[in-house]
This record gives C-alpha cells, structure tokens and sequence, in this order.
C-alpha cells in the first residue's frame, strides 16, 4: 500500500437519494429517511479514496448504504450527486458519473472488476463458466476466440476451478465455485480496482476461508487495489489495510482496520466490535 | 387486373410512407427504420413485410418473380405472386435474369444479380439483438453505441460447447462495419452474396413493422472471430440429383420406400435451367 501515492479512486460527497425529496429532506432525516416526504437517503455526501494496492475494507449494518455505493461505483445505479475519479481513467480529470454511457461501458471492462454478493447478478446462469469469464473481454473488444480460451484458462486455474469445467453453466456450480467464477470474470481485463460486494455471505466457513484466501492472493500477486464490502468485522480484520464504518448512509468512522477494531471512537462501532468479541 | 383495388392494392399515400422509409434505410445500410405496417388480405408473419415493399415499389412495367426458399412453385410464393398479379397486372417470371423486382423468403437466387434488380426479403424477426434482449429501448441504445458484445458472447459460446459456430440460419453480419444486421433466416451460405453485391437488397418485417436496406456495393461481413474464420456449409461431395450442381446450395430429401438420401438444388429456377444445358 502506497498513501503517498496519488488514489486510484476518489469519491466525492456521493449521494444516493431514492424518493423526490423535499426542501427539509436534510435536516429531517430519521435515521436515514426523511420523515417528511419519506425519501431514503441510501448514501450521504460520502467521500472515500482507495490507494494503489490497498484493500479498503468498508463495514456496516444491513440498509446503512454499503451496496448502493458499491453499485453507484459500478454504474447499476444513477447517482443523485457527487464525484468520483479513476486514476486510470483521464488521469482522474474527469468526473466518472458524469461521462456517456459508452465511456461508462468502457471503464466497466476496463479499469473495474465487480463481484456481487449474489452471483445471480454477476454471472449469466445458462451460458458455461468460460463465456461468462471471456464475456468482459469480449466486451473490452478482444475477437481472438483462442487467446480467450486461453486466459479463461488462466483464471480458472487462478481461482482453482478445474479447466475441465469451463464449458458447464455456473447454475450447476456451487455457491463458493459462482463467487470464483465471478472473481475470474472480474480479473480478466487485469483491471486496477476490483469491486467485491459481501463476496462471502451465504458460503460455509470453509469455502469463506478458500474465497477470503483467494483474495489474499490477487492482492498480492496481482497488486490490485481492492474495495471490500463486507457486514462480517472478521473478514475486514483478516483483509483491509484501512477501514470505513457506515452507518445510516453516512461515514461514522475511518481509519486504520487495527485502529478501529482496538480503539473504536463511535458509539455504533464500539457496539459492532463488542459483538464480535 | 381487379377493378376494385388501388393498383398495387395499396393507396397512394401508403405506398409514399413506405418509398420514404426505403429510402431513409437506403441511405443509413443496415439501420432498422420503423414504418407503419399496414393491414393486408394475408395474416401478419406470412411475408407481409415484403409484400408492402414490393406492393410500394411495383410499376407497370416491372417483372417480377417470388420464391420461398427458392421454390418459385410453392404455396407461399404462388399465393402471393397471385394477389400481386391480382393488383397490378405486371408480368411474371421464373427466371431469375429476367426479373426486376424478385421478393423472397429465405433464400438469395444462386445467380449473381445484377444493378437493374431488387430482391425482397421477407423477415420474421429483424432484431438481430432480440435473442440476448428482449426490450425494445435497450437494442436500439444498443445499436447506437455499437454495444454488440452479446452477440459475439453468443458466437463465443457456441465454440466452447460445440466447438464450431452452429448459428445455421440469420447468421448475423456487419454493414459498413457500423451496424449488425440479421439477414432474415438465409442459411448462412447465402451471406457472401450479400457483401459487395450490384443489385440493391430490401428487407421488409410486417409484424415488426421494420424496413432496413443493403445498397449495391456495401461492405458485409458475417461476424468471425480474428483466428477461426467464418464457414459456411459445405456440400463437398454431394451434388444435385437433377442437374448434378456441385456448387449450389442444396436440400436434403428421404425417399420414404427405400430410406435413401439424395440431394436437390434449393433454387428451382437455377437447377432447371441447368438442367435444359446439361447434355442428355
């Protein structure tokens, strides 16, 4: 991890409204909805930086707007404001959520990778293992059919998926084999910022163990910059470098994950790390 | 001619609308241009989209010539060469030279046409997207942005289960290396015939209520991979039983008594007049 370094990533005072919103909006919030007009406000003015080769763990609650800033990142959401920059993207001169959607296609295949927590979004079910991983190579405008076959091969090795198995549907695998058949597709374009949203909620302990293993490793050999989301403080004490805490759609506390789990300052993250002790 | 019909069995008005969209898919080749299908004295689905084409494109001295895949004898086309005649009192033909406007169901003639010649397709889905999405806003954003991975994905995943592209019929093609286009249900042999061609091709969806165009000398090229080239099917070693064509695209047939398999060209017109050159 390099903080010195400029960030691969920066967020802006994100919001993410659901609902028209009202002129007390702000102000009248209960929890995180207005009790006015009841707009949700998923994610409040939230401003993060993801530095080269680090995992920044974020933590929080069920609802407290995790997910929505991961999907905002990933453009399955329209944002309602803020800012973000890619490094990789115009030298992070130019806003992200602001540029043509083809542009948003191109940093989709590019620059990002994205595994969801549930696999039935990230992966085509009926199509086999191998479309599914070259499908964002494809996307990035590769037409060599056998240097696909060939880097699926790679990443199904990667991710200790047998290569024999490239040609059946995901539907038939299990749930820890969806979640790295997913991390293969994310991987395929050597992108610099992986998106990975609860990628072990649901998995039994030791599948957990082999896709938190798995993520060990890409960071380490591939160097890529990760932004982990997760509800369970045990997979963010094992993986990130630094940590956020959200609660409501607002940022409560960030600092250093050894930092926040000994020394927790906020009332909500004192309660989480109590509980899991 | 029936005294009781407009000729052409449309109005005037009608067949101007349709003329104007013709030409907007003219001038943009491959674009699906959005027209307003009108009612016909044939179900929706059984070639209305061509017929409304050629119905607005037809004049007295035109001669024309139908085949549904590449039959000029069977049901469909007869039926429908019947009302055109019906309408307009032009001559008809078999012969694939001699026509001027030739409205067809699945197939291209085996004969090059040439700059004086019009062929009609008649297309039950022009949507070459449907097949990975299904809403009709998103295709068409699709097509804007040129976002045509789906359709290479399904390319892609054919190889990996059957190791070949399968795709037999609407092989789809690129025009003018802009848009992707389906080529109505011609098997895939037929798509050569469509890159650089003289004549000018038109395709009508009736139930689509869609019209797009290839115009004479444009670029087309079924979708192939960089490394594993575009096949078409092969007839190696098998010819036609009547006029001993090697080189024609071919059906198969059974005879039901004694279960064997023979070969027979699929354009009629072609293999007889063949079949009148090849010495007895």
């Amino acid at each position: 991890m390099y903080l010195n370094d400029p960030p691969i990533l920066k967020v802006q005072n994100l919001t993410m409204r659901f609902g028209d919103g009202c002129p007390q909006c702000g102000t009248h919030l209960k929890k995180n909805r207005c009790s006015i007009c009841g707009t949700v406000w998923a994610c409040n003015n939230i401003s993060l930086e993801v530095f080269p080769g680090e995992i920044l763990g974020i933590v929080g609650e069920s609802g407290s707007g995790k997910s929505t800033l991961m999907k905002s990142l990933y453009f399955d959401l329209e944002i309602s404001h803020g800012h973000a920059f890619l490094k990789d993207y115009k030298n992070a001169t130019k806003n992200i959520w602001e540029v043509s959607s083809s542009q948003k296609r191109l940093i989709r295949n590019n620059i990002m990778g994205m595994v969801y927590q549930n696999p039935f979004l990230g992966l085509r079910m009926e199509y086999s293992s191998a479309a599914n991983i070259a499908e964002k190579m494809i996307a990035a405008g590769d037409r060599r059919a056998q240097h696909m076959t060939q880097r699926v091969t790679e990443l199904l090795d990667a991710v200790e998926i047998m290569t024999s198995r490239m040609g059946e549907a995901p539907k038939n695998f299990s749930g820890g084999m969806q979640q790295r058949v997913q991390i293969s597709k994310a991987l395929a374009n050597n992108p610099s910022l992986l998106l990975l949203d609860e990628v072990t909620t649901g998995l039994d302990l030791s599948v957990q163990a082999r896709v938190l293993d798995l993520i060990r490793k890409i960071k380490s050999e591939f160097g890529i910059s990760i932004l982990l989301v997760s509800h369970d403080l045990a997979v963010i004490r094992m993986l990130a470098d630094r940590t956020i805490v959200m609660l409501d759609g607002k940022i409560i506390e960030s600092g250093l994950t050894d930092q926040i789990l000994e020394d927790p300052q906020h009332p909500y993250t004192q309660q989480l790390v109590h509980s899991l002790i | 001619m029936n005294p009781h019909y407009n000729f052409a069995f449309l109005d005037e008005g009608s067949k101007k609308e349709i003329r104007r969209a013709i030409l907007k898919a003219v001038a943009i080749p491959g674009y699906q241009v959005p027209f307003g299908s009108r009612e016909l004295p044939i179900g929706r689905g059984w070639g209305t989209g061509g017929i409304q084409i050629t119905l607005s494109l037809i004049g007295k001295n035109d001669i024309l010539k139908v085949i549904d895949q590449g039959s000029d004898d069977s049901v469909n086309a007869v039926s429908i060469k019947k009302f055109i005649v019906e309408c307009t009192d032009v001559q008809t033909t078999t012969c694939t030279e001699d026509a001027s406007l030739i409205q067809t169901r699945h197939r291209i003639p085996e004969k090059r046409l040439q700059c004086h010649q019009i062929l009609i397709f008649q297309v039950p889905l022009p949507e070459p997207l449907r097949i990975v999405e299904p809403r009709e806003e998103i295709t068409k954003k699709m097509h804007a942005e040129m976002d045509y991975a789906p359709i290479w994905l399904q390319l892609y995943e054919s190889l990996i289960r059957y190791n070949k592209i399968t795709i037999a019929t609407e092989y789809p093609c690129m025009v003018e290396n802009r848009y992707i286009m389906n080529p109505s249900p011609i098997p895939k042999f037929d798509n050569d015939k469509l890159n650089q061609a003289p004549c000018l091709y038109l395709f009508g969806a009736g139930r689509e209520k869609k019209i797009y165009a290839i115009p004479p000398y444009t670029q087309v090229h079924s979708l192939a991979f960089d490394d594993i080239p575009f096949e078409k099917e092969s007839f190696k070693g098998r010819k036609c039983r009547l006029c001993q064509s090697d080189s024609s695209y071919l059906d198969e047939f059974f005879d039901s008594q004694t279960g064997e398999k023979f070969y027979q060209c699929s354009d009629t017109a072609y293999c007889k007049e063949r079949q009148s050159h090849v010495p007895e």
